[in-house]
């Protein structure tokens, strides 16, 4: 992988890669973003967690100034957006959720079309399109439609396109969503490699596994605003303790469990079949004898916090 | 990134102009020989039919021999149809179906630059193609002549402004199919009161001042004065009103665009 940072550019004020502060977007009567705040310190990878609707993907928007915030304000390396969105838009690179490559090009000149936009010098224009070949793997097949690539290639390409001009910063909008287990493993490879030269990433994502594996720190949304924020085991710690007891049964079985966890204090969550008992080295011995044994212990995960904060029921 | 580099990036920028022209050249690569095809046989077709067919009924419009009077007008309804259907078309399609202006939006340009720079690639394409039927014409004995030079000028500013027509409509449209009122209610009444295929004159007096008010009208008239020859006052004046035309058709294309590509 071949990727160098862009020299540091003038205007980065703050610390911070991306801050929002207060804000709000309504899109009518509806609130989809309600007084978020958030801080990315340059050089980590933030996860952005949260259900379908949480309110994610409008953020990713008004960062490039594609939806324009209500209220509050927001800086994006440094220049306040929307009022110099272009500037920042200029310094970051963007991944969407949906892949939106034009199907009648090739990979390469998808890549070309990216590198003029993004203003890559022409000296410099080749090398970094051959550049973003070989780090989406796609070297050999530069010269496909995409219409002809499959599914893994494309997003790859999709990713690529975001760093043909070596980005201080990128927002990946569920980089991994619909694609096999392979490769997302590879993804997930491309993107840590992004981390460890120093690149900001906010990645939103609803696989927990996702953030687990690669984020520095999550937060997690829900109705527009950040309910909890730190590191993946700062997360499960707070929120889910140590380890989980799981108890199988008939509904009426699960509902007692839940009673009776809930009344010693505990947080539960149903999880399939069972009820999860969450904090589970925490349980008191009288309580254990009253759940009974038949309890399958395993470690709490960022699942648990995950259900636990944003609530059962999808709405 | 240097100060002076900076402060350039708040105003109209050629950049993503030139970004968005490589796209529709790499795109362009692929439909050149179709479109080409398309631009020397369907004026063949109409000089034969109209120049042969309904010219053996009427020999002459004016001082103009049929066949000729015909071939000078089709060059005003190729630049419509070269920029009014990929205004609307490649702008629904691209906004709508293929995102690629949300892509475009998510780098560093800005909607009033990917209008301009999507309008001006029809524009430019448009004023090279609709100059075929001349060349077309010159083998059924048109006379050749240097204002023929000219003529790009004349469909350049017509394409411009109905592209970015086609454009604005591709934004307050609902749905792709609701072009029809479109093609029907505004394109063919333009292409049929533009003193194409004979003169507005002989239009009902109403008509008539309805067709000064299409601007496609005027590029038949320049584009008949280029040919035949200039008569500068009117020429400036119908130039005029096809440059204010794409003015306004940039305004309203723009705030169009932007609502609805900016939440």
């Amino acid at each position: 992988m071949t990727l160098q940072r862009a020299p540091e550019e003038v205007g980065a004020g703050s610390a911070a890669a991306i801050s929002l502060r207060g804000v709000v977007k309504r899109f009518g009567g509806f609130t989809a973003v309600d007084g978020l705040d958030l801080e990315v310190p340059s050089g980590i990878c933030l996860g952005l967690l949260g259900p379908n609707g949480a309110g994610k993907s409008t953020t990713m928007k008004m960062l490039t100034a594609q939806a324009v915030p209500t209220e509050g304000t927001i800086e994006v390396l440094g220049f306040p957006v929307p009022r110099e969105s272009k500037r920042a838009r200029a310094a970051m690179g963007v991944v969407p959720q949906q892949d939106n490559l034009d199907e009648e090009l090739t990979a390469r000149e998808n890549l070309e079309v990216f590198a003029h936009l993004y203003r890559v010098p022409r000296k410099e224009r080749r090398g970094a399109v051959d550049d973003a070949l070989a780090i989406a793997h796609l070297t050999e097949r530069q010269g496909t439609k995409v219409d002809d690539l499959s599914g893994g290639m494309r997003r790859r390409l999709l990713i690529a396109r975001g760093l043909v001009h070596r980005p201080r910063l990128v927002l990946l909008d569920e980089p991994t969503v619909g694609l096999d287990p392979q490769v997302r493993a590879e993804l997930w490879g491309l993107i840590d490699g992004l981390r460890a030269q120093g690149t900001t990433v906010l990645m939103s994502t609803h696989y927990i596994e996702e953030a687990e594996r690669l984020a520095d720190e999550c937060a997690l949304m829900s109705h527009g605003r950040v309910i909890a924020r730190g590191t993946p085991a700062e997360l499960v710690g707070e929120y889910a303790g140590e380890r989980v007891v799981e108890h199988y049964g008939p509904p009426d079985r699960l509902a007692e469990v839940e009673r009776l966890a809930r009344g010693a204090g505990l947080p539960t969550r149903r999880t399939g079949p069972s009820v999860s008992v969450l904090k589970a080295e925490t349980i008191a011995p009288s309580l254990a004898d009253e759940l009974g044994a038949d309890g399958v212990r395993r470690a709490a995960n960022l699942e648990d916090v995950f259900v636990v904060l944003t609530g059962e029921s999808v709405e | 990134m240097s100060g002076a580099q900076a402060e350039r990036l708040r105003r109209f920028e050629m950049a993503p102009v030139r970004g968005v022209w490589r796209h529709e050249l790499a795109l362009f690569k692929r439909y050149w020989t179709s479109q080409s095809f398309a631009s020397m046989v369907e004026p063949t077709f109409f000089l034969l039919c109209f120049g042969y067919g309904f010219g053996s009924m009427v020999a002459v419009i004016g001082d103009y021999r049929y066949l000729d009077f015909v071939a000078t007008g089709v060059v005003g309804t190729a630049a419509l149809f070269t920029s009014v259907f990929p205004g609307m078309f490649n702008g629904y399609i691209r906004r709508v179906f293929q995102h690629t202006y949300d892509a475009m939006l998510a780098a560093p340009v800005d909607v009033h630059e990917l209008v301009t720079a999507e309008a001006s690639w029809i524009a430019a394409k448009s004023a090279v193609y609709s100059c075929t039927p001349l060349i077309v014409a010159l083998f059924f004995g048109l006379d050749p002549s240097f204002g023929m030079l000219l003529v790009p000028v004349a469909t350049f500013f017509t394409a411009l402004g109905f592209g970015l027509f086609g454009m604005w409509t591709s934004s307050v449209v609902p749905s792709i199919n609701s072009f029809d009122y479109v093609i029907t209610g505004v394109v063919t009444p333009l292409f049929l009161i533009a003193g194409t295929f004979f003169p507005v004159d002989a239009l009902p007096a109403w008509a008539e001042t309805a067709s000064k008010l299409n601007p496609l009208y005027h590029c038949v008239q320049l584009v008949r004065h280029m040919v035949f020859g200039i008569r500068p006052l009117a020429d400036l004046g119908h130039l005029a009103v096809l440059a204010a035309f794409a003015a306004l058709m940039w305004t309203i294309a723009v705030r169009g665009m932007r609502r609805r590509l900016i939440d």
